[in-house]
């Protein structure tokens, strides 16, 4: 019962990395002629037309991005301009940065938000849910960026606790982890506030709670549950700015992951690692609605039966 | 059952509160040629990266100290607002206006067009916003108007979304079904009927919408995607400010500063109309 609608579902992914690629191309395709900006002004003809060659900039734009997509079949990016090698391994060599930084940033985000959400829920309008909604709501105002120099001026160049910079070792990855969970927090904890309060009024739970069901057991085992899924489709939602957040969160931090790699690229104007590393983002996030949606259905039999 | 307590921060204590950092920060914008001490881009290389009042080192007559080119960061931070708050409203208007369209047309038509129109919000909304947005200064460059241009094609959806909800439960209400019938047209019904019926939503999501606007200019300025360096912008004063954050770190908190106190008071007055308009939202 399962398996065809996710069948049905990995049948629309290529559709949607299909536009991913097409909006990529369009959008690179517009800056200019790679050839200008890449090589310097000593150049030889001889180099131009090797690199218009490999980039296959002779042909009409059609074609380009037909050739584009069979090579995109292929794993195929084209060959790095700043880097020596394929632009798909150039990419592929800092996913596993970016992974973990954005997993620890969303795990971080999910379990404190929730918990600060039920918080809020649970002591609406008393003075922890003033306080803590207050200071969601001033986080969604916080610059990321801003966010993340305080706490290398306050944690790395005051205290001297941790680096400022740097990968490999957990310590590094200390504040670059509260950094990024932090654009995503203040929106679990409210989403999760809100959810909870709207099931709060729901028939069931009242009625649970006039059979004479203790607060805590009619959280439990009504409410919670219930919220579960509102909850999973905004994470849903929500990856795409964790993915963008990466972008900023790595520039900040130096983090050696694609963001980083990917606003380098584009000021060097290296299309073969832009395009991969747009792509390797995109498919990220594809992938997670994917799995957040057959994971919706795994837990709420009413999406399945509908 | 208990009796609510009364909430602690109320509607009328957000609109205030939020207007008037908005006001404030208006203010500041139109009238920076009166209220700012100094020229934003003048330098002056014997007083650079000077602290402000709170030190002993400070120069006088830099409120605020100044930033590497010696120049006063209060003017700058002043003359900064006007762009801030002109990619903001103007980016917010620019999208309001493609996504209303939209969802109007979206709702009113319904059948293909409406699955052309609410499919293609469906697949932008799948593609990060600041992702799209980077490319395109990428390509296009840097300068306010391609910024505006390109933070409201980055978010047109949102208001679609929520103006084509609205529209399809209009449509189907006497007054607009009366007045297609009585031979309105297409356009009359939209302007005369839809829109009076959707502005007080359109007013907090465009509200809400100002600050995310504000906030994606900083984030590209701070990547190196806004307007050029010599332009003072809060992103601009920020990211200079991030690269001597430790030699002179108030440029960099007191730009963050000036965000934070603007989009918090856009952000405070949105929610605040949200509860004003929509009773219920009140205790969320």
């Amino acid at each position: 019962m399962i398996l065809p609608y996710i069948l049905r579902r990995l049948a629309f992914l290529p559709l949607t990395l299909l536009l991913v690629a097409l909006a990529t191309f369009v959008v690179l395709r517009l800056t200019g002629n790679p050839v200008d900006i890449f090589l310097d002004i000593n150049r030889t003809p001889e180099q131009v037309e090797a690199l218009t060659k490999r980039l296959h900039l002779d042909l009409p734009i059609p074609a380009q991005f037909l050739l584009f997509l069979g090579e995109l079949l292929h794993g195929d990016f084209g060959e790095s301009l700043q880097f020596n090698g394929p632009a798909a391994d150039v990419v592929w060599q800092r996913a596993g940065a970016t992974l973990q930084l954005a997993g620890t940033a969303l795990g971080l985000a999910v379990v404190l938000g929730v918990a600060g959400g039920i918080a809020c829920a649970v002591w609406r309008d008393r003075a922890a849910d003033a306080v803590i909604s207050s200071i969601a709501v001033a986080g969604q105002s916080m610059p990321s960026f801003w966010l993340g120099m305080l706490l290398i001026e306050f944690f790395a160049l005051q205290m001297r606790w941790l680096p400022t910079s740097g990968y490999g070792e957990p310590r590094h990855l200390v504040l670059p982890a509260i950094t990024l969970a932090t654009i995503l927090l203040p929106n679990f904890v409210l989403i999760t506030r809100t959810s909870i309060i709207e099931l709060m009024g729901e028939q069931f739970v009242v009625t649970g709670r006039s059979k004479g069901m203790s607060r805590a057991r009619v959280l439990l085992t009504h409410i919670l549950p219930n919220a579960v899924n509102p909850v999973l489709s905004f994470l849903g939602i929500q990856i795409g700015t964790l993915m963008a957040g990466s972008i900023v969160t790595e520039t900040i931090y130096a983090w050696p992951g694609v963001g980083r790699l990917l606003i380098n690229s584009i000021f060097h104007r290296d299309v073969p690692v832009v395009e991969a590393a747009v792509f390797f983002i995109a498919t990220i996030i594809a992938l997670s609605n994917l799995a957040v949606d057959v994971l919706q259905m795994l837990i709420d039999p009413r999406i399945r039966r509908a | 059952m208990k009796k609510r307590k009364k909430r602690l921060f109320g509607k009328r204590f957000k609109i205030t509160v939020g207007g008037t950092l908005l006001a404030v920060a208006v203010l500041c914008a139109i009238f920076a040629p009166l209220i700012a001490p100094w020229d934003p881009d003048q330098q002056d290389l014997m007083a650079r990266l000077k602290p402000g009042f709170w030190s002993d080192k400070a120069v006088p007559g830099h409120f605020l100290g100044t930033d590497n080119y010696g120049r006063d960061l209060l003017s700058r931070l002043i003359y900064g607002s006007r762009l801030s708050i002109l990619v903001g409203v103007s980016s917010m208007l620019l999208s309001a206006l493609i996504g209303s369209t939209a969802g109007v047309i979206a709702g009113l038509k319904g059948g293909k067009t409406e699955q052309a129109i609410m499919r293609f919000a469906d697949a932008q909304m799948a593609f990060p916003d600041i992702l799209l947005a980077i490319l395109m200064v990428a390509a296009l460059g840097g300068n306010a108007l391609n910024l505006i241009l390109v933070l409201g094609i980055s978010r047109w959806m949102v208001y679609a979304r929520v103006v084509f909800g609205l529209t399809r439960s209009l449509k189907q209400r006497p007054f607009v079904e009366a007045a297609t019938l009585y031979g309105g047209g297409d356009f009359y019904v939209m302007y005369r009927h839809i829109v009076p019926q959707v502005a007080p939503v359109l007013i907090v999501v465009a509200t809400l919408q100002v600050a995310q606007m504000i906030l994606q200019e900083t984030a590209l300025s701070f990547l190196g995607l806004g307007l050029p360096p010599p332009a003072a912008t809060w992103g601009n004063i920020l990211a200079e400010g991030n690269t001597r954050l430790f030699i002179a770190p108030w440029i960099a908190n007191f730009a963050g500063l000036s965000i934070i106190a603007l989009v918090w008071g856009v952000n405070m007055l949105g929610n605040g109309l949200r509860e004003h308009y929509d009773p219920k939202m009140i205790g969320r």
